[in-house]
Parts: C-alpha cells; sequence; structure tokens
C-alpha cells in the first residue's frame, strides 16, 4: 500500500543540493508510488561522479506525500551505489517504515544458490537435451519391458484393474473419436484422389484414381492419420490425465496400497487403443474412400459403378490387413507415449502441460519411424 | 472492529451506519450461497486500516469464502462488503478492477504460476498495472523477494523451492502492487512450528511498516494469537458468526463455550 500524509499526492520529485562540499542531500517530494513512476537513480549517480567527491549521503523526506515500495527500491539502489563508492549513507531522514523494511529486506543474506533451469548455458543445454534424449529412450525401453510384464499378467489374469475402466477408455477412444477421424479421413481422400486426378488426366487414367485412393488409404493414410489424430486428441488427454494425477500425488496413494500404477491405470488405456485404433483405421477407409468417391464422380465425371469397380478390383485383403495391424501397433505405441509422459510428469501445472506436449511429439514420430520400418520390411518380403 | 467488544456477535442492525476513514473493509449483513448450500449468512462485521483481521471457524465452515468474496472472487448471495467506502459488488466493473487491484491475495498453496521464475511471478502484474521500464520491475520484484527472506532467488522456479519458500514467494506476489489489503488463506497450513512463526513474525514486519490492512484465514492457534489484532469465529453448524473480537480476550471473555473450546483446543491448552 502506498503510505500517504494528508496532503494531496503528486507526482514524485528528487532535489539534490549539498549542504557541505562533500556531502549530498537528497530531498524527495510528492508521490513516489509504483503508479506513479518515480524519477531514476542517475541523477544522483551523475552527482556523485561528476562534482565533488561525495562522503556522505543523507535524505530529507518531510515534503513526501506519499510512499510505496518504489521509494523502497530507490533507497536500496542508493544503499547500492554508496556501497559500490565507499559513501557513507544516513538513513535517519528516511520514514520509519522505509528503514524498518530496509532492515527486515537485508535480514537474510542473499542465497549463492542458482538455479539449475536458469544458470545453464547453451552449450549445457543443448548438452542436457542430448542427454534427456538418450535417457527418454531409455525409459521408452524400460516402460515397455513393465508395459510386457503388465500385459503378461493380464493375459494370465493376474492384473488388478478396472473392466469397466477398460469400457469407458475404449468409449472416449473409439465412439467419441468418430467426428474427427471421419472429417480427417474425408479430405485425405478427397485431397488424394483431386492430386492423383490432376495427373492422371494428362494420361487419360483417371480411372485410376480408384487404385490410388484405395490403397494409399487402405496401405498407408488411413492407419497414419487416425495415428496422429489419436496422438493428438488421446494421447494427450492420458498424459494430462496421469500427469495430474502425479501432480495430485493420487499415483502414490495406488501405489501405497500395492495397486500397480502400470496395471490399474495404463493397462486399461492400452487396451482400449489398441482395440480401437484398428476400428478407427476401418472406417477412416472408408471414409478416405468415400472422399475420393467425391472427386472422381463430380470432377472426373466417372460413374459410381465404375469408381467402385475398379477399387474392388485394386484393392486386396492383405492390403487392408496392413492397415488395420498398423493401426494397432500405432495405437499401443499412442498409448504408450501418453502413459509414459504422464506417468513421468512432475509435480506442477506447467509439467502437466510438457507431459501432453511431450507425448504427442513423441507419439507421432514413433507412428512415422514406425511407419518406414514396416513398410521396409514388407517391401523386403515382397508383400 | 470497533462495533463489536469481545463476545457473541451483535445482530446486523446493530452495526450498520456509516462508514468512518479508519473502515477498510466493511461487511454488511452477507449472505454466502453455493447454488442452494447456505455457506454462512448474517454476516457483519468491520475492518479496521492497519489491522490484522483473523477469519477462524472449523474445518468447513465458508472461512476461504468469505476471504474470496472480500478480494472481490466470489459475489455474495445478499449484502453488501464496501472495500474502501465503495460497495464493491454495487460498483461498475471498471471500479471494480480497479478495487481489486488493492487487494493481494496470498493463497493456501502459493499459487505461484509454475511456468514464470520467481522474479517473474511478481513482475507479471507490475508489467500489466504500471509503466515502469524492465530494469525497475526488476528492481522491484528483487526487493520484494528480499523482504520475505527469498534474497537471490529471483531465478528459481517454483518447482526448484520448499514449500515454505513457495509461502513467502506467494507472500511477496501478493505484494507486487503494494496493495491495500492482504489477504493470506491458511499461511501456516503444512509448515513446520518455526518456518510458521517465522512466516508470523513477517506478516507482523510488513503490517506494522507498510500499514496495510490484513485479512488471514486461518484456525491455527499460535498463528491467531501472534498475529490477530481482531476476529470473527464462523460457525459450521448454525452457519453464521458468532463470535467477534480480540482472540486473546474471546479465549476468557466469549460466552459461547464452541469459540473457548476452539481457541483451547476443547480446553486441552491452556489460553495464550
Amino acid at each position: 500500500m502506498a503510505v500517504t500524509t494528508d496532503q494531496a499526492s503528486g507526482v514524485g520529485e528528487l532535489s539534490l543540493s549539498r549542504p557541505s562540499p562533500d556531502s549530498l542531500l537528497l530531498r524527495f517530494s510528492g508521490s513516489w508510488t509504483i503508479a506513479t513512476k518515480p524519477p531514476s537513480l542517475d541523477t544522483v549517480r551523475a552527482e556523485i561522479s561528476g562534482g565533488t567527491p561525495v562522503k556522505r549521503i543523507a535524505f530529507d523526506t518531510q515534503d513526501l506525500q506519499a510512499w510505496d515500495s518504489s521509494l523502497l527500491a530507490f533507497v536500496v539502489g542508493i544503499d547500492r551505489l554508496c556501497e559500490a563508492e565507499k559513501i557513507e549513507a544516513d538513513a535517519a531522514g528516511l520514514p520509519d517504515g522505509v528503514r524498518s523494511l530496509l532492515k527486515l529486506a537485508a535480514a537474510v543474506p542473499p542465497t549463492d544458490a542458482r538455479s539449475e533451469k536458469a544458470s545453464l548455458g547453451f552449450l549445457a543445454q543443448a548438452g542436457q537435451e542430448a542427454i534427456g534424449m538418450v535417457q527418454a529412450l531409455g525409459e521408452l525401453i524400460s516402460f515397455q519391458g513393465e508395459m510386457a510384464v503388465a500385459m503378461g499378467q493380464a493375459l494370465r489374469r493376474k492384473a488388478r484393474y478396472q473392466g469397466s475402466d477398460v469400457l469407458l477408455y475404449m468409449q472416449e477412444a473409439g465412439a467419441q473419436a468418430l467426428p474427427i477421424v471421419s472429417l480427417i479421413s474425408f479430405l485425405v481422400g478427397l485431397i488424394l484422389a483431386f492430386v492423383g486426378a490432376q495427373q492422371l488426366e494428362l494420361f487419360g487414367a483417371e480411372i485410376f484414381v480408384a487404385n490410388l485412393v484405395g490403397i494409399g488409404m487402405a496401405r498407408e493414410m488411413a492407419a497414419i492419420m487416425t495415428g496422429i489424430i489419436m496422438a493428438g486428441r488421446t494421447g494427450a488427454a492420458y498424459a494430462a490425465q496421469l500427469g495430474t494425477m502425479q501432480v495430485n500425488e493420487e499415483i502414490d496413494a495406488l501405489s501405497t496400497f500395492g495397486l500397480k500404477p502400470m496395471e490399474f491405470l495404463v493397462l486399461p488405456r492400452y487396451l482400449a487403443l489398441v482395440a480401437m485404433m484398428p476400428l478407427l483405421c476401418l472406417y477412416s477407409i472408408l471414409m478416405g474412400i468415400f472422399g475420393g468417391f467425391i472427386v472422381a464422380v463430380f470432377m472426373l465425371d466417372l460413374t459410381s459403378t465404375l469408381y467402385f469397380e475398379q477399387l474392388v478390383k485394386s484393392l486386396t485383403l492383405t492390403q487392408i490387413i496392413i492397415g488395420v495391424v498398423k493401426a494397432a501397433i500405432y495405437g499401443a505405441i499412442v498409448a504408450e507415449a501418453g502413459c509414459m509422459r504422464g506417468i513421468q510428469c512432475g509435480r506442477s501445472a506447467s509439467a502437466v502441460g510438457e507431459a501432453a506436449t511431450s507425448a504427442v511429439v513423441l507419439a507421432i514420430t514413433m507412428i512415422i519411424v514406425a511407419n518406414g520400418v514396416i513398410d521396409v520390411l514388407l517391401y523386403a518380403v515382397g508383400i | 472492529m470497533t462495533e463489536q467488544d469481545a463476545g457473541q456477535a451483535e445482530p446486523a442492525a446493530a452495526t450498520a451506519g456509516a462508514i468512518g476513514p479508519d473502515d477498510a473493509i466493511v461487511v454488511r449483513d452477507v449472505e454466502l450461497r453455493y447454488g442452494d448450500l447456505l455457506i454462512q449468512s448474517k454476516l457483519t462485521f468491520t475492518v479496521k486500516r492497519g489491522e490484522i483481521f483473523v477469519l477462524m471457524g472449523g474445518s468447513g465452515c465458508g472461512k476461504t469464502t468469505v476471504m474470496r468474496t472480500l478480494a472481490g472472487l466470489k459475489e455474495p448471495a445478499q449484502g453488501q462488503v464496501f472495500l474502501d467506502g465503495t460497495s464493491f459488488w454495487e460498483a461498475p466493473s471498471d471500479e471494480q478492477e480497479q478495487l481489486k487491484r488493492k487487494c493481494g491475495v496470498v493463497y493456501q498453496s502459493g499459487a505461484l504460476w509454475s511456468s514464470l521464475t520467481l522474479a517473474e511471478n511478481i513482475a507479471l502484474p507490475l508489467q500489466t498495472y504500471t509503466d515502469l521500464d524492465a530494469k525497475e520491475i526488476l528492481e522491484l520484484a528483487k526487493l520484494k523477494l528480499a523482504l520475505v527472506g527469498l534474497a537471490g532467488y529471483e531465478d528459481f522456479y517454483p518447482s526448484e523451492i520448499s514449500g515454505g519458500m513457495r509461502k513467502r514467494a506467494g507472500v511477496a506476489r501478493g505484494l507486487a502492487l503494494d496493495p491495500e489489503f492482504l489477504m493470506f488463506d491458511e499461511p501456516s497450513a503444512g509448515l513446520d512450528p518455526i518456518t510458521s512463526s517465522r512466516l508470523d513474525d513477517l506478516i507482523l514486519d510488513l503490517r506494522d511498516s507498510l500499514g496495510a490492512t490484513m485479512i488471514m484465514v486461518t484456525h491455527e492457534l499460535p498463528s491467531i494469537f501472534t498475529v490477530a489484532d481482531n476476529s470473527v469465529y464462523l460457525d459450521n453448524v448454525s452457519k453464521t458468526m458468532i463470535a467477534a473480537g480480540d482472540p486473546k480476550r474471546l479465549v476468557t471473555e466469549c460466552p459461547d463455550p464452541k469459540v473457548r473450546a476452539f481457541l483451547t483446543r476443547g480446553g486441552k491448552e491452556k489460553a495464550a
């Protein structure tokens, strides 16, 4: 608060005078508050460095109408200046409140400790990031191991989790994701057909738009797009849910009751997403084909019968199975990335945000890498 | 609170009257509800300028809700709250914003913004509401951290310091805009007795130096007896204040046995 006198307050002013050649008197008047932006220290600094050497600084606050911490900050600055220039500062003329606050501010000496986050230089930060990436890889492998153990327990019907949770997460990751999967998949099918049509028209091969869309969606795009959507939607949600539980010590509470977070929290989410992703992928394939159909019929003037005949000729069950299996793998990746980042979350609000972001980045990266590896393997075996 | 001597709270009509220049916060016949759920009613008390006023009572009686109402965060179902002579909930929104800036609130958990350093936590309101330049703001932030014994911790993030330090940093942030009214929600909760006692001393020092009016929500008896100039006791059965006055007097003079029992931990502790 601003400590005020009875007089109306004006803008804070500072005047300097020399009662004797080696002493400086600082006269404060008006209102020294943060709202009125008080004078800077530069005037005093210039007086000290410019004229006759000053050995003593005194204060006169008789005309001071109001003050708050801005006066205090100014006086602290003068104190520092006096210490640097070896000048005696006489605080007698300051208001009692200012003197007691100065005493309070000086009561605890500044710490020598440095913030770990703030004190790192660029190279150190880069190094720490690199170490962090290696550690993240290790954590991912370790998490995979724990997940495998939990799955083993589940298969032996020894895992402790609530079956109703699995159904709830299946609903969240399945039915509730349909609108966004519909929209994205339809647009991807539409774009594939549109781009393909422009090129195929050059050769009079518009009919092959059906092949492009069918095979493209079934083999690659449906699984990848569904994976990416679920990484942003469900993976981030898992990380945020588990991260918030970590902040609220709910995960510790589970552990103290002997319940394994990996079984109780991670397993239901993992099972739900792995079960739902192939279904979402199938749905995405259909929506993509529908998008391609719109372009084929309304842009390329193909008949719907021709489009579907060509589609059936080109699309094999193997290609659909490849897409569905990929989707199951991407589901596992998304669930693991989300749950792992959530479980590893720190204990602050920002840590939850970081966990969610990291889960999405990790899941998308892993999906793209996994897709590349799977495609190379399929090529090698001739599928 | 001059209207009420130590003892049972008086009805609203008895305390309603003109607001004097020394009356920092005046609460008149306030009723608080969450939907249909009644929290407290018939609250009438006055907080004098420069006073440390404690809202005390058992768990769940609505102390924090009352404090939120005084801070302009929760509108009462009925009644008036005067801050600096202005009826807060009847004031236009821009005047409400001005009044809110006069209030600093120190939350139970510190409620520091975790993505900002301690200095940035204090600097944010200064950047928003003053014309000070970055250097001046940093100096003020450093000063406020020094006032609460955290000199040198400017670059630390909330997650890097202890719970007691977070509370003190919360006080420093509460002081950011030099508020006229500083409100504390259970400042001693979760702190060891020594840290808690130091925090009480800090609150007293700040009040004595700055002359700010302080409202404190607490049920920590040592804190109540150390810092309180005045208080009200909120009862969670009758849903109203059943005592008002200096707790040091209430402990022996209050006719209500519930209040005496609260202030003596059920009679197990000698009166302070």
